[in-house]
């Protein structure tokens, strides 16, 4: 085929196909088809052999990966309502400030700013039982003579872990409320003082449901996150102990990495975005009935 | 019963004062506008009433109860926002019940009343639909419907025609006209547009830069304004005003021009003394065509040339070139004039105007 044959725009946006199918599609399309073969990274030739569903199956029976599905879905639940509310209250609070507004926006950011994996280390060093700033400063106030066991006991290492998360990411919450906040007209909100309301009220019927698209386009962005949780955890735990905080991914890296079998962790991964398209429609849902509501006009 | 009462009301932002301790008197039932430019102090003044805004100084009573430290909620007001400022979620229903639904009110209670401002304001129809359905005029009926419902004492009104065009604006005036006849409230109403003011209050207060210039009558504020400010202010077209020297019993104008002294005043001057001479357009006409069948003797003619002229059907602005600028005229049963003709204007002297050039305010005749 000539160049020549191509319309101006197809030509332009060429280079842009061509790095797209190399770097997404090609690999999707590798990772998809090995999903189906009992490829292990040190035999080659596996990936010749068609195993059909085989890995699928292996997946859907398999108790420890529903584990970790069903645990991810609970970490995703509890860190994604505690940064909604703490980043609402934020939000709420900012919004009041009068002066310094715009540098506490910004320092509301910083923990945005970091990389997970220091994140990870942070609360690794902050959590820890014998070292620890949390254990010293419980201890120092006189509330335990204890060495909490943060990270060692497997129910406190998964909330050591929500903390951890919701420190990182409330302020993603935070910062599109605040948008939600600042973008809406004051007017109603007057209306509704002199018609009678409390402040609660006023909040519960007049802000509240402006700020409903915002909250869930921040549930959107963060509940993908949050589905693919994978540094902080390696940090942290690494899944332990005894994979008490095994989440889908770790468990993906694990299978994949550790134990070599890249065909069943690429069944697992597949299985375990359809966790995320169901979170991802669902808040979409629900963020077009939110802006239905209020009559959005963008 | 609920007449409100401003004592002495300031309002400081920080360091800058932006109204200046006025006071106030506006009786039960009474509709009050507060007109003046942007940046008077008018709006901030009803938003205090209302609550929105803390009082920085002095008192605000309402019902004869002192409300400065009251929130909005226990002020039983009712108020219209110059966007409507209705809420998007609700319908129309839902906007005009929501006060009573805040004040725990049964649900038949509130459809009730909901029913009956929807007939009063013609709603009925648009009860299911959102905000974002209607037009601005309907939204604006919303907007009072939801005031109506809510049977306050004190009735406020935030510049809520200025979004509505012209046609809208005069029709809606109206409704607003029949809205205080039949609820009998007391309402207080603020813009920037001397005619509602003029058409819609039993007395209009007229502000300035914090201040309060004049509180009166229509009739008053036209007929006899208290200072420079309200007689350019209130009117359309505005006083022709220009300042004069009295001199030997005459107004002697800037470019020379000598006017008699209109008895009334001719106590009031003393030689040498400089004024602002005002004269509205209604007194001033070609012989023949004018309003006012006034004392012919007070009546001073002079032959001028024609400006341009803006014919209005009824009438006729005729402007004339007098004192070195544009005169504006009203011509009554008009005639067609052309640019350059000379005609011979009447001024009719007796109801012309003085003020003193140094505080703006009315000299008495």
């Amino acid at each position: 085929m000539k160049l020549k044959t191509l319309s101006a725009p197809a030509l332009l946006l060429l280079p842009a196909f061509v790095v797209l199918a190399a770097v997404i599609v090609l690999p999707l399309i590798f990772s998809f088809y090995s999903s189906f073969t009992p490829f292990r990274l040190t035999k080659p030739e596996t990936l010749c052999v068609f195993v059909g569903l085989r890995n699928y199956a292996t997946v859907l029976g398999n108790a420890e990966f529903w584990v970790a599905f069903g645990r991810t879905v609970l970490l995703l639940t509890v860190a994604l309502n505690a940064e909604m509310l703490l980043g609402l209250g934020l939000a709420l609070l900012v919004n009041k400030a009068t002066h310094g507004q715009r540098l506490l926006r910004t320092a509301m950011m910083f923990p945005m700013m970091f990389s997970p994996v220091l994140v990870g280390f942070q609360f690794k060093f902050l959590f820890n039982d014998n070292i620890g700033f949390v254990n010293n400063a419980l201890q120092s106030l006189g509330l335990t003579n204890q060495a909490i066991p943060w990270l060692i006991d497997g129910n406190l290492a998964l909330l050591s872990i929500i903390i951890a998360e919701v420190w990182s990411s409330t302020a993603v919450f935070a910062i599109l409320i605040l948008a939600g906040l600042l973008a809406m007209p004051k007017d109603p909100v007057e209306a509704a003082h002199v018609d009678g309301c409390t402040p609660w009220q006023t909040f519960r019927y007049v802000t509240w449901p402006y700020l409903m698209p915002f909250a869930f386009i921040a549930m959107t962005i963060r509940s993908l996150d949050v589905a693919r949780a994978y540094d902080i955890v390696k940090i942290m735990t690494d899944g332990g102990p005894a994979k008490r905080t095994e989440l889908l991914w770790t468990l993906v890296g694990r299978t994949a990495y550790a134990d070599a079998r890249m065909g069943l962790a690429n069944a697992m991964a597949y299985v375990a975005i359809l966790l995320s398209i169901v979170f991802t429609v669902y808040f979409f849902r629900k963020l077009a009935a939110a802006r239905q509501q209020i009559g959005a006009e963008w | 019963m609920a007449p409100v009462t401003l004592r002495k009301l300031v309002k400081r932002y920080g360091a800058l004062e932006v109204v200046h301790g006025i006071d106030l008197e506006v009786k039960d039932r009474e509709f009050i506008a507060l007109v003046g430019p942007s940046g008077c102090g008018k709006s901030t003044t009803l938003r205090m009433i209302a609550g929105l805004e803390d009082v920085s100084d002095g008192a605000i009573e309402i019902g004869g109860r002192k409300v400065n430290e009251l929130p909005p909620r226990a002020r039983n007001i009712s108020m219209v926002f110059q966007s409507y400022a209705l809420y998007p979620h609700m319908t129309v229903a839902e906007n005009m019940g929501f006060s009573l639904k805040i004040a725990g009110r049964k649900p038949d209670e509130i459809k009730a009343r909901v029913d009956e401002a929807a007939v009063i304001l013609d709603l009925g129809h648009l009860l299911e639909r959102r905000p974002s359905q209607l037009s601005g005029g309907q939204r604006q009926r919303v907007a009072m419907g939801r005031a109506i419902v809510r049977q306050p004492d004190v009735f406020l009104f935030d510049e809520p025609l200025s979004n509505l065009d012209a046609k809208l604006r005069t029709q809606v005036r109206t409704e607003i006209k029949k809205l205080h006849a039949r609820m009998q409230a007391t309402m207080i109403y603020v813009t920037h547009d001397q005619v509602e003011a003029m058409t819609l209050s039993d007395r209009i207060v007229i502000m300035r830069d914090g201040h309060i210039e004049q509180v009166g009558t229509p009739e008053e504020v036209f007929q006899r304004p208290a200072t420079k400010f309200v007689a350019g202010f209130i009117g359309s077209p505005p006083m022709n005003m220009d300042e004069a020297i009295v001199d030997n019993g005459a107004l002697v104008l800037a470019s020379g021009v000598r006017l008699p002294i209109p008895p009334r005043f001719a106590s009031a001057l003393r030689p040498g003394q400089k004024v602002t001479f005002g004269l509205r357009p209604d007194d001033i006409y070609p012989s023949g065509h004018g309003l006012h069948a006034g004392d012919p003797a007070a009546v001073h003619e002079v032959e001028l040339p024609v400006s341009i002229t803006e014919p209005l059907g009824n009438e006729t602005l005729v402007f004339i070139q007098f004192n070195g600028r544009d005169w504006v005229s009203r011509m009554l049963n008009p005639r067609p004039l052309t640019s350059g003709e000379k005609v011979r204007m009447s001024f009719d002297l007796s109801r012309a105007h003085l003020f003193d050039i140094d505080t703006g305010k009315a000299l008495e005749g």
